[in-house]
């Protein structure tokens, strides 16, 4: 009969000093750095999201950016859903994105908005495709996206910034990964529609935000109303009025309810906000409100 | 990730990287006290996880360059489009034409590390005699 043999020991990963592995330790360190670096510039992260897609981020995204520029603000707008691209167009920015001295110089949209999309690195058309084995795409793409959205906020020369808005991706995990990228945002827009099936998931995001702690978090209601254009008389588009039961349930403040008017998508379309094409139009004195409040957080 | 050499109780030091051009990495570590190497291999999922990351095993010899990732990392993207600034190398149409046989999926990684023997050297162009040099020098094979 043997002796049982005493296991023999081996250190732990934290009982170990390697300055190998803290030398990617330190990489991680330092992107970090150089993304609290660019956002220390900038007095004011506003991040557009929703849980649902279609509800109208990024045009409300493109008139908010554009009008607080119009009362004179420093803005940012990052289109941070690199699989959608819209914002550029939305804000009337074309080209390509060229590299400066303090980082790559964003494009100028609508009323001088410095704009950062995908569309302004890929060719007219080309889909967002990542180089990489094609088995497993899942694991490694969702790394990277976070990777490219880090090197999207750090590696831009966005200046002195009043605002940076982020139009973010549909998705409520979506807005898990910018927090953990950045941390809360300053100021974090809910948008939503008064449909029930929007409310069903928007209230998944709103409830996401309350348990990471947000404060400052408003919901916006696109599609609110419609206004006859030979009466003006405004009613509402949906049967449901989910926005405020969103809020009514989640205990979140309407910060804005957007009418319904088909300019508002077809001069945004065009690169025209409609808060600067018609400013006098409802949507876009709500809007143009909106960010009033917004340049007063 | 670390590596310890279980006889000796001493943790094993970076050595050399290699990337042999079929999207696999080999990065070898070796024990300072009785000098066994050993290599972690991984599959292409896995480098690309890793390079997902904008992180350079075994360290960094010059700092990123602006969106390095994505322009690196995006089908589609034009890496040359951006005006050069000084010092940055420039890539013969010899060197760029041979960085193509590179799988384009590690091609990013592969220009990268390339870009940094060069600028370590203070070499202004990458030709194909630059690129034959770095792959004996940095053990290269197959690129």
């Amino acid at each position: 009969m043997t002796e049982p043999s005493t296991p023999r020991r081996i250190r732990t990963y934290h009982e170990v000093a390697d300055p190998g592995a803290e030398s990617i330790v330190e990489q991680v360190v330092d992107q970090g750095r150089r993304l609290r670096e660019r956002l220390d510039r900038v007095k004011r992260v506003v991040a557009v999201a929703s849980g649902k897609g279609g509800v109208g981020k990024s045009a409300i995204t493109a008139n908010l950016a554009a009008a607080l520029a119009a009362r004179g603000g420093a803005v940012g707008a990052l289109d941070a859903d690199l699989n959608g691209p819209s914002l550029a167009r939305m804000l009337g920015a074309s080209g390509r994105l060229t590299r400066g001295d303090g980082g790559v110089e964003p494009a100028r949209g609508a009323g001088g908005v410095a704009v950062v999309s995908m569309d302004l690195l890929l060719p007219e058309d080309a889909p967002l495709r990542w180089r990489g084995p094609e088995e497993h795409g899942f694991v490694w793409q969702s790394v990277l996206e976070t990777g490219a959205l880090r090197e999207l906020l750090s590696d831009v020369a966005w200046g002195e910034l009043d605002v940076l808005l982020l139009d973010l991706p549909p998705g409520t995990d979506k807005l898990a990964r910018l927090f953990d990228l950045i941390g809360t945002p300053d100021v974090l827009l809910l948008v939503t529609t008064p449909s029930e099936a929007a409310r069903h998931v928007v209230a998944k995001s709103a409830r996401f935000v309350a348990e990471a702690g947000a404060e400052r978090v408003g919901l916006v209601t696109n599609m609110a109303t419609w206004s006859c254009p030979h009466c003006g008389i405004e009613e509402p588009l949906f049967s449901a009025d989910a926005g405020r039961r969103l809020a009514r349930e989640s205990g979140l403040e309407v910060w804005a309810e957007v009418p319904f008017d088909p300019r508002f998508a077809a001069d945004t379309d065009e690169g025209l906000p409609l808060v600067l094409s018609d400013p006098e139009r409802p949507a876009a004195r709500a809007l143009s409100a909106l960010a009033g409040r917004l340049a007063g957080t | 990730m670390k590596f310890l050499c279980v006889d000796c109780d001493f943790v094993m030091g970076y050595v050399e990287r290699r990337l042999p051009g079929d999207g696999t990495m080999a990065v070898v570590y070796a024990c300072p006290g009785c000098g066994r190497e050993t290599a972690l291999l991984t599959n292409p999922m896995e480098t690309r996880l890793v390079s997902g990351l904008g992180i350079e095993v075994g360290g960094r010899s010059v700092p990123p360059e602006p969106l390095e990732l994505v322009r690196s990392s995006l089908e589609g993207a034009d890496e040359e489009e951006a005006p050069m600034r000084p010092g940055q190398v420039r890539w013969s149409g010899d060197a760029k034409e041979r960085l193509l046989s590179v799988p384009s999926f590690v091609r990013g990684m592969v220009k990268r590390i390339y870009g940094e023997y060069a600028a370590e050297r203070g070499i202004a162009e990458i030709t194909p005699a630059v690129m034959d040099r770095a792959r004996t020098d940095l053990g290269l094979e197959g690129m």
